[in-house]
C-alpha cells in the first residue's frame, strides 16, 4: 500500500499556544484512518492543518508524492481533498441543492450532477430536502449534507471532522455505514477525526491517538480498541 | 401597560426638559432662560400615547413573531406582478409625467442603480460597505476630467469609468481581505472620505473645492440636445422644435437602461457559480475555504463587480449635473445607498427598487417641510426596522430549479425512505 498522505513532524501554533507538537501520521490509499483524543487535544487543528489554515509552521505534509505543506488553502483542495468541517458548516440560507453546488465549484456541471446523483444514492434523505434551506435541516440531515458537498468534489482523500457530533446514535450508524460503504465500493480514502472512539475504531483500518497536540498510539482499529487503557481513557460508559 | 407607557414618558421628560422645556434668550439684561412647559408637555404626551399604541399593537400578536410567514408569502406573489407594473409604469412615465417628474425618476434611478450596484457587495456577498460612495466619486471624475480633457464622449468614457471604478474596488479590496463586519465597516468608510479628501485637496487635477463644470451632455449617437439649432441636435435631425425636456427624456432613459442593465447582470450573477460563491461566502467563510473556493478572487470580483456599477452611476451623475465637487460624495451618500439596500431585504431586487422609490420620491415629496424631512425619514427607518426587520422583501429564493422536484419526491415517499 502506497501513502496517499503523510506527515512529518507536523507543528502547528495559535499565536504563542503550540496546538501540534510534531505531528506523525500516514493515511494509505483506499484507507480509512481516524484521529481520536479527547477535548481540546489538538484533533480539528490537525484537519485544518492539512487544509493549509493554519499552516504548518515545521514539518512537512505530503499529499500523493506532493509538498502540500506551503500551498494555499483553495490549492491544495483543488488537488482531490475535501472537509466536511467541524461543526458541520453548511450554508443555512442557501438550499441544499445549491449546498451541494458549492461543493463542486469549478467543475463542469455535467460532472457535478452526476455527482450529486451518486450523493443521493447514499443519502436518498438529501433528495427529498433538495429544495429546502440548509438551516432548516435536522442535525443528521445537515451532517449528511456536509459529507454530500464534500463528495461533489470527487475527492481522493475525504477529510471527516466530528460527523457524529450532537447526532443521535441511529444516525450515527446511518453516517458511518455510509462511509463505509463509499470506503467499500468506491476505494475512498478516509481521515475521520472522532471524539466516539468506539464507533470510529470500530470502523477505521487504523487508528491515531492524539493528546496535547502529540500522538502517543497507533495501530489497528481492532488492536487500539482492546487496549486497557484505550478502555480507560475513551471508552468508559461511551457504547 | 399604562404604568409602562407613563415609565417611557418620564424617561422623556428628564431627557427632554433640559433640551425642548427651557429657552435661552437674549434679554436686556443678559441671558434670561424662560420655560416653554407647553411644549415639553406635548412632547411628553406623544410620546406617553406613542408607547402606548405601540404596546396594544404589540398585544395583538404574540411576541417573537416579527414577520410572520404569511405576509411573506404574500409579498412574495405580489412581487411577480408588482415588478412588471413598476418596470411598465417606469418606461412610460415620460409620457404621463412633467418635468418635475422626469427629475425625480432620474434621480429614484440613479439610486437605485446605486442601490443594485452595493447589493451584490453586501446583500450576495456579505461586505458591509460603508464607503460606496468611493466609487461614484471614481465613475463622475473619471468622465467629467476625460470629457473635459480629452473631449472624449460619455458612451466612450462610460465603459472606462467602470473600469477605473472597478480597479478602485480592487484597490479598496486588498487591504480588507482579512476583516469582516465592523472592522471592514470602518475601513471602507475611511476609504470613501480619503477618496474625497483626495478630490477635495488635489486642486491641479480635481479643481478642489470648486470642482469641474462645463461637463458635456452626453449624445445619442452623435445628436446633441442642444437649442443651437445646427444640424447635429436631436431637434433639428427629426424635424422637432427644441425643447429642455427632450433631454431630461433622454437622460431618464439612459439611466432606466444603465439600471436595468446592473439588475440583468446581478440577476445573471446569482444564477452563476460565482454569485453563489458570493452567498456562500456571505454565509460562511470558513466553510467556503474547506470546499476550495479561492476567498480572495471571489471577494474581490464582489467588491469591483459593485464597484464597477457604482462608476457607471457617477459618470451618469457628472453628465446630468454638467457640474461635480467634492460635496457631493460625502459619507451621507453611502449611508443612503446603504439605507436602501438594508431597508430593500438584504439582496432582494424589487427590495432595493421599492426602498429607493419610497426614500428617494418620498423625501422629494416632503420637500415642502423640508424642516421634517430627515425627522420623517428617521422615525421611518425605526418604523420600517420594528415591523420588518429583514427588509421590506426579506424572503431568499433559491437560484436553481429542478422542474421534476416534485415527482421525485413522491416517488421517494411511495418507497417509504422518508
Amino acid at each position: 500500500m502506497s501513502a496517499l498522505l503523510q506527515l512529518t513532524g507536523v507543528t502547528a501554533f495559535y499565536g504563542a499556544i503550540q496546538a501540534l507538537k510534531g505531528v506523525d501520521l500516514v493515511v494509505n490509499k483506499g484507507e480509512i484512518v481516524t484521529l481520536i483524543g479527547s477535548n481540546g487535544a489538538g484533533k480539528s487543528t490537525l484537519m485544518m492543518t492539512i487544509c493549509g489554515n493554519p499552516r504548518a509552521r515545521n514539518g512537512q505534509i505530503v499529499y500523493d508524492g506532493e509538498d502540500i505543506t506551503r500551498l494555499p488553502t483553495f490549492e491544495i483542495m483543488r488537488r482531490g481533498l475535501a472537509q466536511s468541517p467541524e461543526g458541520r458548516r453548511i450554508f443555512p440560507r442557501m438550499s441544499v441543492h445549491e449546498n451541494l453546488l458549492m461543493g463542486a465549484y469549478g467543475r463542469p456541471p455535467a460532472e457535478a450532477s452526476q455527482d450529486m446523483e451518486q450523493v443521493f444514492t447514499l443519502f436518498p434523505r438529501l433528495k427529498e430536502r433538495m429544495a429546502q434551506r440548509g438551516g432548516t435541516l435536522s442535525g443528521g440531515e445537515q451532517q449528511m449534507l456536509a459529507i454530500g458537498r464534500a463528495l461533489m468534489s470527487r475527492p481522493r482523500l475525504l477529510l471527516l471532522d466530528e460527523p457524529s457530533l450532537g447526532l443521535a446514535p441511529l444516525v450515527v450508524k446511518l453516517i458511518f455505514g455510509a462511509i463505509r460503504e463509499l470506503n467499500r465500493t468506491t476505494g475512498l480514502t478516509v481521515l475521520l477525526v472522532e471524539q466516539n472512539a468506539f464507533q470510529a475504531l470500530r470502523l477505521a483500518h487504523r487508528g491515531y491517538v492524539l493528546v496535547n497536540g502529540a500522538i502517543t498510539m497507533a495501530g489497528p482499529g481492532a488492536e487500539l480498541l482492546a487496549r486497557p487503557e484505550i478502555r480507560a481513557a475513551y471508552l468508559e460508559g461511551a457504547h | 401597560m399604562v404604568r409602562d407607557a407613563g415609565l417611557s414618558a418620564l424617561v422623556a421628560l428628564g431627557l427632554f426638559s433640559s433640551m425642548i422645556g427651557v429657552r435661552m434668550t437674549q434679554g436686556d439684561d443678559g441671558m434670561t432662560l424662560t420655560g416653554r412647559g407647553g411644549a415639553l408637555a406635548a412632547v411628553v404626551a406623544a410620546v406617553f400615547v406613542g408607547r402606548l399604541i405601540m404596546l396594544a399593537w404589540r398585544a395583538r400578536r404574540p411576541a417573537g413573531t416579527p414577520s410572520p410567514k404569511r405576509v411573506d408569502a404574500g409579498l412574495s406573489r405580489i412581487g411577480r406582478y408588482v415588478a412588471p407594473v413598476f418596470l411598465i409604469a417606469a418606461i412610460a412615465l415620460p409620457l404621463y409625467g412633467g418635468r418635475y417628474f422626469l427629475d425625480t425618476g432620474i434621480l429614484v434611478l440613479t439610486y437605485i442603480m446605486l442601490g443594485w450596484g452595493l447589493s451584490i457587495v453586501v446583500g450576495l456577498a456579505g461586505l458591509l460597505d460603508l464607503g460606496y460612495v468611493a466609487f461614484y466619486a471614481v465613475g463622475a471624475y473619471s468622465y467629467a476630467l476625460l470629457s473635459t480633457t480629452y473631449h472624449l464622449g460619455f458612451w466612450t468614457t462610460l465603459p472606462i469609468a467602470g473600469v477605473l471604478a472597478a480597479i478602485w474596488g480592487i484597490i479598496l479590496g486588498f487591504p480588507v481581505l482579512r476583516l469582516r463586519g465592523d472592522y471592514l465597516a470602518i475601513v471602507t468608510l475611511a476609504f470613501g472620505e480619503i477618496i474625497r479628501v483626495v478630490l477635495l485637496n488635489w486642486t491641479s487635477l480635481t479643481g478642489g473645492p470648486n470642482g469641474i463644470t462645463d461637463i458635456p451632455r452626453p449624445t445619442l449617437f452623435g445628436l446633441k440636445f442642444n437649442a443651437s439649432g445646427d444640424a447635429d441636435t436631436f431637434a433639428t435631425y427629426f424635424g422637432l422644435d427644441y425643447s429642455v425636456t427632450q433631454r431630461f427624456v433622454f437622460l431618464y432613459y439612459v439611466i432606466l437602461g444603465l439600471a436595468l442593465l446592473t439588475n440583468w447582470v446581478s440577476l445573471r450573477l446569482r444564477r452563476l457559480p460565482l454569485g453563489r460563491a458570493w452567498e456562500a461566502l456571505r454565509e460562511d467563510e470558513i466553510a467556503c475555504r474547506a470546499l476550495g473556493i479561492n476567498v480572495t478572487i471571489t471577494k474581490l470580483t464582489a467588491f469591483a463587480i459593485g464597484a464597477m456599477f457604482g462608476g457607471f452611476a457617477g459618470a451618469f451623475f457628472a453628465t446630468r449635473q454638467a457640474f461635480i465637487s467634492p460635496e457631493s460624495f460625502n459619507f451621507a451618500e453611502s449611508a443612503m445607498v446603504l439605507a436602501i439596500v438594508v431597508l430593500g431585504g438584504m439582496g432582494s431586487q424589487l427590495g432595493v427598487a421599492l426602498a429607493a422609490l419610497v426614500m428617494i420620491g418620498g423625501s422629494e415629496l416632503f420637500r415642502d417641510f423640508a424642516e421634517y424631512r430627515m425627522l420623517i425619514f428617521g422615525i421611518g427607518l425605526v418604523v420600517m426596522m420594528v415591523v420588518r426587520p429583514r427588509g421590506l422583501v426579506s424572503g431568499r429564493t433559491p437560484s436553481i430549479f429542478l422542474g421534476k422536484r416534485k415527482d421525485i419526491a413522491a416517488d421517494l415517499v411511495a418507497q417509504g425512505r422518508g
